[in-house]
C-alpha cells in the first residue's frame, strides 16, 4: 500500500544492506570506483521489508527488472526498513554523498525529506513513488490500483451467490476508499442489488484482526472477501472456510489455491526502467504520472479454477475496456450513500477528484 | 445483524482472547514474584516464529507448541539474568526485551514469510460437538483454547491454595522477610520469569499455528502491550485476568462483526480505547483506597539484592 508506515519498521532491518549497517559505518555503501564507463548507480529506498511479499517486495522487484535489463551499465542498491523523518532523510543524504546518480523512494512517508535532500543535491535524478511533490530534480509516480477493483467487482458481481461481498480495510483515506467504491460499482453493475460490507481493522497490518473480520463478514453472508491490507490473512482464511477471495498487492494463490480468483499485482518496473533510460539516454524530466493497466503498472493475476467462462469474458472485457479507455471505473451516474448524485450519467471522475475521494456510493 | 451470527460471533472471540490470556496468566505469576517483564510483545514474537519454523520443519504442530513455549522461554532468561543476576532495571531490561525479540524473530522468521501450516485442529466429538449453540462454543475449539482455560484454573489453585504459591507471593511481597526465612528469593524469581517467557511464547505459538497460520514480521500487532494490560485490569487475579482477556476479545471482535452488519453505534477508535480506559479506572479505584486488597505486589518491579 502506497504511503503508509509499516508498525515496528524501526525496530527492525535484516539482510543485505541495513539502514542499520549503513549508518553504523559510513562507507559501507560506497559505490565501486569510476570505471572506463561509470555505471550509473541507482539506489531504493523501502519503508518496510523485502520479504512482506506484497507493496516492498514488488518494489524489489522493480530494482531487480533494472538490474537484469540493463545489467553491466547500472548498479543498483537497496535500503530496507527505512523510518520516515530524520532517519530517511540521513539515508538520503548518505545515499547521494556516495555518489547515486538516481533514488526511487517508494513510500509516501519519504517525500518531505526527499524534497529537502533533493535541493542539497540538484545532480542527483529522484523519483518519488505515491507523493505529490515534484521538483526540478524530482518526479513522482503513481498507480492507478482502482482499475483492478473494477475487475474484481466485476467477477465478484457475476460468481457470488449471496450477493454478498466482505472488503476488509485498513484506515478510509481516498487511496483505499476509491478502492471499495470502484469495486463495489463494477460489482453493481453486474448485479444492482449486490452488497459491499466494509470492515475497518485501523492498521496496515494485523494477521489476527484480519483473520477475525474475515470471519465475521463470511458469518454475515459473504461469500466473496477482498482486502486493502499487507498480510495474507484474509485469503488464507478464505480458503481454510471455502470461500474466494481477491490478492492483494501481490499473487496469493500460494495460500489460497482455490480460493483466489484472481490478484491485484503492482507492476513498477516498466516505468522504473523506461526512467533508468531516459537517465541514460540525457533525457530525463521530472514529472507526475499515474499509470494503469494500459501501461502495465497494473496486473492481474492468472484466474482461479472458481472462475466460470461467463465471468472470465465479463472481466475480459473490462480489462480491456480500462485498457482501450472505452470503460472507466468512476463513469457516472455515480450515486453516494446518501442517495445524492455525485457524477453525472454521461460524465466521468477526473484524477483530482478520484484522488480527493471521500465519499462511499450505494452498496457499499 | 441476527441472533444466528451470535454463536459464530463468540466462537471467533475465543481465538481473540486466546492469546491474550496465555501471556497475560504468564505475567501474572511474574509479576506476583514481583518482576514486572515489559518484554511481552518480544516474547511472543520469538515463540510465535518458533513455533512457526519447527511446526513446518517437523510437521508436528505438538514440536512447534513446545518450541514456541521454549523460544518466549530462551528469551526471558535473558531478560532474567539482566534483572535478577545482574539487578538491571526491570521497565528499560523489559523494553529491551521486547525490542530486541521484535528484531530477532524478523530475522529468524526471513525465511518463512508467505508460508503457511496446517492450522491447529479443533476438537469434534461426535454428535455432542454438534449440539447447538453449546457445541460450536464449548466443544468445537482447538487444544489450545482448552489448554488455557486449563492452565488458568491451575495458577489460581497454585497461586492460592499451595505452599508454592505462597512462598511465590511472599518473594513477591516482601522479598526481604522470604529471604530471611531461608527462601531463595533468585531462583523463585527465575522460575517465575521463566513460566510467564514460556506463556508468552504459547501465546506467540497460538498467533502463529492456529489463528492466522502463517509468520509475518510484526504479527503480534500489539497484543503483548495488551496482556500486559489485562494483568493490571484483572488485578493480578487469574480469574478475573481470563474474564479481563474474554471481555476484550468479545468487544474487538464484537466491533467488526457490527461494522459488517453495518451498525457502528459507537466509533472503532473508541472501542479500541476500552481496555485501557477500564485499566486508568480500575487503577484509579485501587490507589483511591477503596480496594487495597486488589493492589499490586508490593515489591513489584524493584531489584532484589541479598542484604548480608
Amino acid at each position: 500500500m502506497p504511503g503508509k508506515t509499516v508498525p515496528g519498521n524501526n525496530l527492525i532491518s535484516v539482510p543485505i544492506l541495513s539502514r542499520r549497517a549503513l549508518l553504523a559505518a559510513p562507507g559501507a555503501l560506497a559505490f565501486s570506483p569510476a570505471r572506463a564507463t561509470p555505471k550509473l548507480k541507482i539506489a531504493f529506498i523501502y519503508t518496510g521489508p523485502v520479504a512482506d511479499g506484497g507493496y516492498t517486495y514488488q518494489h524489489d522487484l522493480a530494482r531487480q527488472a533494472i538490474q537484469h535489463h540493463f545489467g553491466g551499465a547500472v548498479e543498483t542498491h537497496f535500503v530496507e526498513n527505512v523510518g520516515e523523518g530524520q532517519e530517511c532523510e540521513r539515508v538520503l543524504r548518505q545515499l547521494a554523498g556516495d555518489g547515486a546518480d538516481m533514488v526511487f523512494s517508494t513510500s509516501f512517508s519519504f517525500m518531505n525529506a526527499v524534497t529537502r535532500v533533493a535541493k542539497l543535491y540538484p545532480e542527483v535524478k529522484f523519483e518519488q513513488a505515491t507523493g505529490y511533490k515534484t521538483a526540478p530534480n524530482v518526479a513522482e509516480y503513481n498507480l492507478r490500483f482502482y482499475e483492478g477493483r473494477a475487475v474484481c467487482g466485476t467477477l465478484a458481481g457475476l460468481l457470488s451467490k449471496t450477493g454478498i461481498a466482505g472488503y476488509v480495510a485498513a484506515y478510509p483515506i481516498p487511496e483505499v476508499v476509491m478502492g471499495i467504491n470502484a469495486f463495489t460499482l463494477a460489482a453493481r453493475a453486474q448485479n444492482p442489488h449486490f452488497r459491499v460490507r466494509v470492515v475497518w481493522i485501523s492498521s496496515w497490518i494485523d494477521p489476527g484482526r484480519e483473520a477475525d473480520a474475515a470471519n465475521s463478514l463470511i458469518d454475515q453472508g459473504a461469500d466473496i472477501l477482498t482486502d486493502h491490507m499487507d498480510s495474507a490473512a484474509v485469503m488464507q482464511t478464505a480458503q481454510a472456510r471455502g470461500v474466494q477471495a481477491f490478492g492483494q498487492s501481490a499473487d496469493r494463490s500460494a495460500v489460497g489455491p482455490t480460493a483466489q480468483l484472481t490478484a491485484i499485482i503492482d507492476n513498477w518496473a516498466p516505468y522504473c526502467i523506461a526512467r533508468v533510460q531516459s537517465v541514460l539516454d540525457g533525457s530525463w524530466r521530472p514529472g507526475s504520472v499515474w499509470l494503469g493497466m494500459k501501461q502495465g503498472g497494473v496486473e492481474l493475476a492468472p484466474y482461479g479454477p472458481a472462475v466460470t467462462p461467463p465471468a472470465r469474458a465479463a472481466a475480459d472485457r473490462i480489462k480491456t475496456g480500462i485498457i482501450d479507455g472505452s470503460v472507466h471505473p468512476f463513469a457516472g451516474p455515480i450515486i453516494d450513500q446518501s442517495g445524492r448524485l455525485r457524477v453525472a450519467a454521461g460524465q466521468t471522475m477526473t484524477d483530482d477528484d478520484i484522488l480527493k475521494m471521500d465519499f462511499f456510493v450505494q452498496g457499499a | 445483524m441476527n441472533v444466528s451470527v451470535l454463536v459464530p460471533a463468540l466462537a471467533t472471540a475465543t481465538t481473540s482472547a486466546t492469546p491474550l490470556l496465555l501471556a497475560a496468566m504468564g505475567e501474572t505469576v511474574t509479576e506476583r514474584a514481583g518482576v514486572l517483564n515489559l518484554g511481552i510483545e518480544g516474547m511472543m514474537l520469538v515463540g510465535a516464529v518458533c513455533a512457526f519454523a519447527i511446526d513446518s520443519a517437523s510437521g508436528s504442530q505438538i514440536l512447534g507448541i513446545a518450541a514456541g513455549a521454549f523460544g518466549g522461554a530462551a528469551l526471558s532468561v535473558v531478560f532474567a539474568l539482566l534483572t535478577l543476576t545482574l539487578a538491571a532495571n526491570q521497565v528499560a531490561s523489559g523494553l529491551a526485551v521486547a525490542i530486541f525479540g521484535a528484531g530477532l524473530s524478523s530475522l529468524l522468521g526471513a525465511g518463512f514469510v508467505g508460508r503457511s501450516v496446517v492450522p491447529l485442529a479443533h476438537l469434534h466429538i461426535f454428535l455432542l460437538s454438534d449440539i447447538p449453540v453449546l457445541g460450536p462454543l464449548l466443544l468445537r475449539q482447538d487444544l489450545l483454547v482448552y489448554a488455557s482455560v486449563a492452565i488458568t484454573a491451575g495458577t489460581w489453585w497454585v497461586l492460592g491454595r499451595t505452599r508454592t504459591g505462597m512462598v511465590l507471593r511472599a518473594v513477591g511481597e516482601n522479598d526481604q522477610s522470604a529471604y530471611a526465612l531461608g527462601y531463595n528469593v533468585i531462583r523463585i524469581r527465575y522460575l517465575a520469569v521463566l513460566f510467564g517467557g514460556a506463556m508468552s511464547g504459547l501465546a506467540g505459538a497460538y498467533l502463529s499455528l492456529a489463528a492466522t497460520p502463517m509468520w509475518m514480521e510484526g504479527l503480534t500487532a500489539g497484543r503483548g502491550w495488551i496482556a500486559l494490560v489485562l494483568v493490571v485490569f484483572g488485578a493480578w487475579r487469574p480469574w478475573r485476568v481470563l474474564i479481563g482477556a474474554y471481555l476484550f476479545g468479545g468487544i474487538s471482535v464484537l466491533q467488526l462483526y457490527l461494522q459488517g452488519a453495518g451498525l457502528v453505534a459507537i466509533p472503532s477508535q473508541i472501542l479500541a480505547m476500552i481496555p485501557y480506559l477500564a485499566t486508568i479506572i480500575v487503577l484509579t479505584a485501587i490507589s483511591a483506597g477503596g480496594a487495597r486488597r486488589l493492589a499490586a505486589p508490593a515489591c513489584l518491579g524493584k531489584p532484589f539484592r541479598a542484604t548480608t
